[in-house]
């Protein structure tokens, strides 16, 4: 509609700042992410399942192992990768306000580094401690 | 935040109600968006009763009708009433559709005709759509090709010719955009089903020489990645076509350009 304070040309306002040769990295990261997270999550569940009854010095035992201290950050290091993105992208969609946006966006990336970089350690120091 | 609600001057108020003609036996209800910028009132709904017995079979029917024995300053686009030009795409029942391919015996009840969700609206069930024509524009939807034109045409073969289909067909009504949530919330940057199948169209055509130009414009996280795959806009066209394998498309051309 005829907005009097912007009488830049349709165009112009479509065409912006430009494209930002960006984007193909992150949506492809997040399907990459989306499909390691299948296996690794079956295999998760089913090892908790099988976990079930056992004391915690029989859980830290298991999770001493290198295979499955491995395989644990592999899945936190892609659940917390996925999660950003993915939150990233519903921030986008949904806050419009500038600074609300901008703070939103690092809370999620500060929160997701925080939580992988814990679990990553914490699976760390049982690997290296049971030893 | 997202427009969860509507702006004060978009809420819509009870309108017209206006009576059965007499004598009618197998009449129809309809309630139509009307909004009129010269008087300042809010939008409204007003209720029109058509006699079927003296109608043709589509909601375009009706609307004609209604404009020419009801009231005539109701106020929509249309012109081929076969589906070929777009004009007549609105919210009908719920769907972006085009009223002159959809049938009356299709809807239940009441028929609610409303115009092409979250644009803004001219008058009545008539959008703007100035801005979803820029973006039209500014995909360069024509042949580029620097290979001097031969004697005769371009050459394609039939399989290459065939790769068109489901493309060429789009009429360009916007009823797939406008059923776009994505498109609603972000529709400022991001192009929308309807501009994706376009230059897609472009990019699948063997005779362009300028693929790797299109897919650098449209690499961009709001123009092209704001597309979540709903599929609104392959359940909404009324060609049948699909958009959102289109824009599948697009995306699997840019990853296998990396590398």
């Amino acid at each position: 509609m005829n907005d009097q304070s912007n009488l830049r040309s349709p165009l112009g306002r479509v065409r912006g700042l430009g494209s930002a040769k960006d984007g193909t990295h992150h949506w492809w990261a997040q399907r990459l992410t989306a499909l390691a997270l299948i296996p690794l999550t079956i295999w998760f569940v089913g090892a908790v399942v099988s976990l079930i009854g056992a004391d915690h010095a029989a859980v830290a035992a298991w999770i001493a192992s290198p295979v499955v201290a491995g395989l644990l950050i592999l899945l936190i290091v892609a659940t917390f990768y996925h999660a950003a993105l993915g939150l990233q992208v519903v921030i986008e969609d949904y806050v419009h306000g500038e600074g609300a946006k901008i703070a939103l966006l690092l809370f999620v990336k500060a929160l997701t580094i925080v939580l992988s970089l814990s679990a990553v350690l914490s699976v760390l120091t049982l690997l290296f401690t049971r030893a | 935040m997202v427009e969860f609600a509507l702006p004060a001057n978009s809420k819509i108020g009870a309108g017209k109600s206006w009576p059965k003609p007499e004598a009618a036996k197998n009449t129809k209800t309809f309630r139509v968006y009307r909004w009129n910028p010269d008087d300042g009132e809010n939008p409204s709904v007003d209720t029109f009763e058509v006699d079927l017995d003296n109608c043709g079979p589509m909601v375009l029917d009706a609307l004609i009708k209604i404009k020419n024995e009801i009231d005539p300053t109701l106020t929509f686009r249309r012109s081929c009433r076969e589906g070929v030009c777009g004009s007549c795409a609105m919210n009908i029942d719920g769907t972006n559709t085009l009223a002159c391919t959809k049938y009356l015996n299709e809807v239940d009840g009441e028929v609610k005709v409303y115009p092409l969700p979250h644009m803004p609206v001219v008058k009545d069930l008539v959008p703007d759509l100035t801005h979803v024509y820029a973006q039209y524009a500014s995909i360069e939807p024509w042949l580029k090709a620097e290979t001097p034109a031969p004697e005769r045409e371009r050459l394609q073969s039939p399989e290459e010719r065939e790769r068109l289909d489901g493309l060429w067909e789009c009429i360009l009504c916007f009823s797939c955009s406008t059923s776009c949530p994505s498109y609603w919330w972000n529709g400022d940057r991001y192009l929308g089903p309807a501009i994706l199948l376009q230059a897609y169209r472009w990019i699948a055509d063997s005779r362009d020489e300028a693929t790797g130009e299109r897919l650098d414009q449209l690499e961009d996280p709001f123009r092209l990645y704001r597309c979540h795959t709903i599929m609104n806009c392959t359940k909404t066209c009324p060609k049948s076509l699909n958009p959102a394998k289109a824009i599948a498309e697009i995306k699997k051309l840019m990853v296998e350009r990396r590398g």
